[in-house]
């Protein structure tokens, strides 16, 4: 501790820091429910992919599409192109299936559910109960209420106010059930944004997909309410592979958020998502992910490995579509939430705040393909590094010929907290036509010490008003997101931070 | 085949028509860059760092024939400079049309001519910024280079240049192939301004190693083109010590194929680093500046600027990186890229790269493509200005910056009316 001290910066109290030592580390959804599981056997092969799809009750044309999956994914190269290091992953020594005992007999209704399961969500703030709680943000009933699909491991385990969704003619439920009870729409969606053969890990996902939501909103309405999927990781040792699909039909909207959390572990586990967003004409589809997977310890130690495919396709006019990311978990990130602006007109958003600490890594960024005529895209994308972690940016700006008078603006800003961690920015800009106008700026800067000192001399501690400062900084993405998750967004952004000063 | 075969192969078709010349102290950096050479292989269109620029001519057996160019009556880039020129002809020094290289302060002396001679101030130098350049991207091309080149400068420094060196580079053949290969030293304190120009050859490939050491002075302005259908890659290796300061500008008019690579690392503190370009391509012209430029040291400032104006399908490629390394507090990096398209085929690739390991540092970078500013060119209209002049004003009011990175205002006023006159060439 001594020598921990004499770091200390003049004028941070003594107390502070140990205060900070102390939570350095801290995470707050790191505890595991102790539930009795079933395994599919370790390792990969196309055994275990017929044993998912025989798990999940699957028609025919679904295993032959997973198992096409598998072997395009057998011949492929994982890729490393992007700037980060960890370990050579054994896809063979990991559990591509684990479900909760209690949930081989599929619940018909929420009362059935372990209640073991209620009660992680629980405390995890994510009450699986159809009231209108979430985040500890109480709003009165019948306002703003969003619905919670459940995933723990490979399974879903609960969807709320499935009924009342479904008189608006919404379907809310998890894609394993939606491949049984509306093979029609998932038939003719599945895959059709990201194909089985886009990327190593999104063909990885194609083969072993365990659940996930799948979201439908008919023509011309408006989801009631927002909707949600919760995501767990509890089991050791087992990689979870979820698969989202979301259809906005002509006019409608939806607004959807995503969370994650796992146990904290010393060995790093595997989450290869999908999400697929399918958007026709005129309709809007708003996206916000809080992704706080266990980032590992602070030398380095486990956490997840995050590799998720996420991507959206405007495909009718005047389409839009808005991702907004607040990435401040999992020890290794590589995600890239796209926008394929097909339509005329269509529209494209990308929000991102990406925290990386102590010895995490974050490759992530956004692709906007202008295809149609007149789109237009936005990037704005605030990058912090603490700690020893390295952070980058790696997007790309696509205008093609046809797309005539498209518009793209992108910001990216780093900001580096101390002098051992790294921030980059890889952008690329293709432009090929010339009534379109793209504008790209970056900026790299460290925590200004003229508004730490103000913070400082008005009272406040180090960690505060850092917490304050890079609130401040990421405050135009903060401002892109639902309410309940701003509120968790901002909290989580002090959290992320904490030990990073001193 | 293999992948690896295929390059092999290629590699081997490539340098097979080489003469591999091993004098004296050239031998060892020659044969250790063509084991090196024989490592990598040559670059192929799926490497990353050729994405936006196809290497197949570059890599060909044989150069593409390209017409000579006559200039006719029109004067050439620097003719109006007084300087110290240095002619090659298709590669080749050309003692008869160069002046007395004798210039106070300044050694030059021909690479062919001093190879054998023994502890040579050179010996030490060439290849060998180039093999540093090579991490964390290989540089192939620059490798070959190093290997075969025929001929080039050897320059050192060591005090006030009078007047600049100007290597002048004439075609004679319509299918010469030259790789020229320079050094250049610049001892403490010295200051050198180096011009080139010409249209070189069918096919151009040539590095430049320049050391600048403490406190020393490095201008060079580059004029490459007119000739249409040549295809370059040349690239600079720069290291830079304390407080040195290292200026570059390109003015690209034209040129099938363009590749400039520029290497540039910051070793000693406080130094500076400028790279500027301005390109202007009609029709089939495909242009790219890539740099890589490194703050190895505290307190150093790095500048990019780059402006390229397109019309009639040409290309522009920008492949810019800014690495700060840990030890590099205090950096100063700015980097912009900026494309003016004037009509509909033409296109911008670009990929403006930030890589930062320390915190504090002032580090932006910027890119932007559009078309020309209609309300701008109605402004001018509604003055009386005529559209073809409102539109080349515009034009030079947008490649400004680039040109405003060059210190000397007689040579900065030369690449003006260079770009005029290829504009009024060039209307539609």
């Amino acid at each position: 501790m001594t020598e921990v001290i004499d770091d200390i910066r003049e004028g941070v109290d003594r107390e502070t820091i140990e205060t900070v030592q102390a939570m350095a580390g801290k995470y707050k959804y790191g505890w595991e429910t102790a539930i009795e599981m079933e395994y599919a056997p370790k390792g990969l092969s196309e055994d275990i992919v017929r044993l998912i799809s025989e798990k999940n009750e699957e028609p025919e044309w679904m295993l032959e599409w997973r198992l096409a999956a598998y072997r395009r994914w057998v011949q492929m190269e994982e890729p490393r192109w992007a700037m980060l290091n960890y370990p050579e992953i054994d896809y063979q020594d990991q559990y591509y299936y684990a479900r909760p005992k209690s949930m081989a007999e599929k619940p018909k209704s929420l009362d059935e559910v372990d209640p073991k399961l209620l009660a992680t969500y629980e405390k995890l703030g994510i009450p699986l109960k159809e009231q209108a709680i979430l985040a500890g943000v109480e709003v009165p009933e019948g306002e703003r209420r969003v619905a919670v699909d459940a995933v723990f491991d490979s399974v879903s385990v609960g969807t709320t106010f499935k009924e009342e969704l479904k008189k608006a003619g919404v379907i809310f439920c998890p894609i394993s059930e939606a491949i049984r009870d509306y093979p029609e729409l998932v038939k003719k969606y599945l895959g059709s944004v990201v194909p089985q053969s886009d990327n190593f890990f999104a063909t990885l996902n194609s083969a072993v997909f365990s659940d996930g939501s799948f979201v439908y909103i008919p023509e011309g309405v408006r989801c009631p309410m927002e909707l949600s999927t919760y995501f767990r990781i509890n089991a050791e040792n087992t990689g979870q592979f979820e698969r989202t699909l979301i259809i906005a039909d002509k006019k409608s909207y939806v607004s959807y958020l995503e969370g994650c959390t796992a146990p904290k572990r010393d060995i790093a586990q595997l989450h290869a998502a999908v999400v697929e967003l399918v958007i026709l004409e005129d309709a809007e589809v708003k996206y916000s992910t809080v992704q706080n997977w266990f980032p590992g310890d602070e030398e380095g130690k486990g956490g997840i490995y995050n590799f998720v495919t996420k991507r959206a396709d405007c495909r009718g006019d005047r389409a839009k579509v808005m991702w907004t990311q607040v990435e401040t978990g999992s020890a290794i990130t590589w995600k890239y939430p796209s926008c394929i602006l097909r339509g005329d007109d269509s529209q494209g958003e990308f929000y991102s705040i990406a925290i990386a600490n102590n010895l995490q890594q974050a490759d992530t960024g956004t692709k906007m393909i202008h295809l149609g005529k007149r789109t237009k895209s936005r990037i704005v994308s605030k990058g912090i590094s603490a700690g020893k972690a390295q952070n980058t940016y790696r997007g790309l700006v696509s205008m093609h010929p046809k797309a005539k008078e498209s518009r793209n603006y992108t910001q990216c800003d780093s900001l580096l907290i101390g002098d051992q961690c790294g921030a980059h920015t890889v952008p690329y800009i293709e432009v090929r036509n010339n009534s379109s106008r793209v504008e790209h700026e970056a900026t790299t800067s460290k925590v200004d010490d003229d508004q730490l000192f103000y913070c400082r001399s008005r009272g406040m501690d180090e960690e505060e008003a850092v917490a304050l400062v890079v609130n401040g900084f990421c405050k135009e993405v903060l401002q892109a997101l639902p309410m309940e998750f701003a509120m968790e967004a901002q909290s989580l952004v002090a959290i992320s931070l904490e030990g990073s000063v001193g | 085949m293999s992948v690896a075969q295929v390059k092999q192969d290629a590699l081997a078709a490539r340098i097979a028509d080489l003469s591999f010349a091993e004098k004296g102290w050239l031998a060892a950096p020659r044969r250790a860059a063509l084991d090196r050479l024989s490592a990598v292989g040559l670059p192929g269109k799926r490497d990353e760092y050729w994405r936006y620029t196809d290497p197949a001519a570059l890599n060909a057996p044989a150069a593409a024939p390209a017409a000579l160019f006559d200039p006719g009556d029109e004067p050439q880039v620097f003719d109006q400079i007084d300087r110290v020129k240095l002619v090659f002809v298709d590669g080749v020094f050309d003692a008869a049309a160069s002046d007395d290289p004798r210039l106070s302060g300044v050694e030059i002396e021909r690479l062919t001519e001093v190879a054998t001679r023994d502890s040579h101030w050179a010996s030490g130098l060439y290849g060998a910024l180039e093999a540093r350049g090579q991490n964390p991207v290989s540089r192939p091309q620059a490798i070959l280079n190093t290997a075969f080149a025929t001929d080039g400068v050897l320059i050192r420094v060591t005090g006030q240049a009078k007047k600049p060196v100007s290597l002048i580079y004439k075609q004679g053949s319509t299918t010469s192939d030259v790789i020229l290969h320079h050094c250049i030293q610049l001892e403490a304190g010295a200051e050198l301004t180096l011009l080139e120009n010409g249209a070189a050859a069918a096919r151009l490939n040539t590095v430049m190693e320049v050391e600048v050491d403490d406190g020393a002075r490095f201008h060079h302005i580059r004029g490459q083109g007119r000739a249409h259908e040549r295809q370059a890659v040349t690239h600079i290796f720069a290291r830079l010590g304390k407080e040195s300061s290292f200026k570059s500008f390109t003015l690209s008019a034209n040129g099938r194929l363009t590749r400039n690579e520029c290497v540039i690392e910051m070793t000693g503190e406080n130094a500076v680093a400028h790279v500027a370009g301005a390109a202007v391509g009609d029709g089939d012209f495909h242009h790219d500046d890539t740099v890589f430029l490194t703050h190895g040291a505290p307190g150093c400032e790095s500048r990019q600027v780059f402006k390229k104006v397109l019309k009639n399908g040409a290309t522009g490629v920008f492949q810019g990186k800014i690495l700060v390394k840990q030890v590099a507090q205090k950096t100063d990096g700015y980097q912009i890229s900026q494309s003016l398209l004037l009509d509909d085929d033409s296109q911008f690739l670009a990929k403006p790269e930030l890589e930062i390991y320390a915190d504090d540092v002032k580090c932006s970078h910027g890119s932007t493509s559009g078309a020309i500013d209609e309300t701008a060119l109605f402004y001018l209209q509604s003055r009386g200005v005529p559209k073809s002049i409102a539109q080349s004003l515009l034009v030079l009011a947008f490649l400004a910056e680039a040109i405003s990175e060059i210190e000397d205002a007689e040579i900065a006023e030369d690449i003006r009316t260079r770009l005029e006159s290829w504009l009024e060439r060039h209307e539609r």
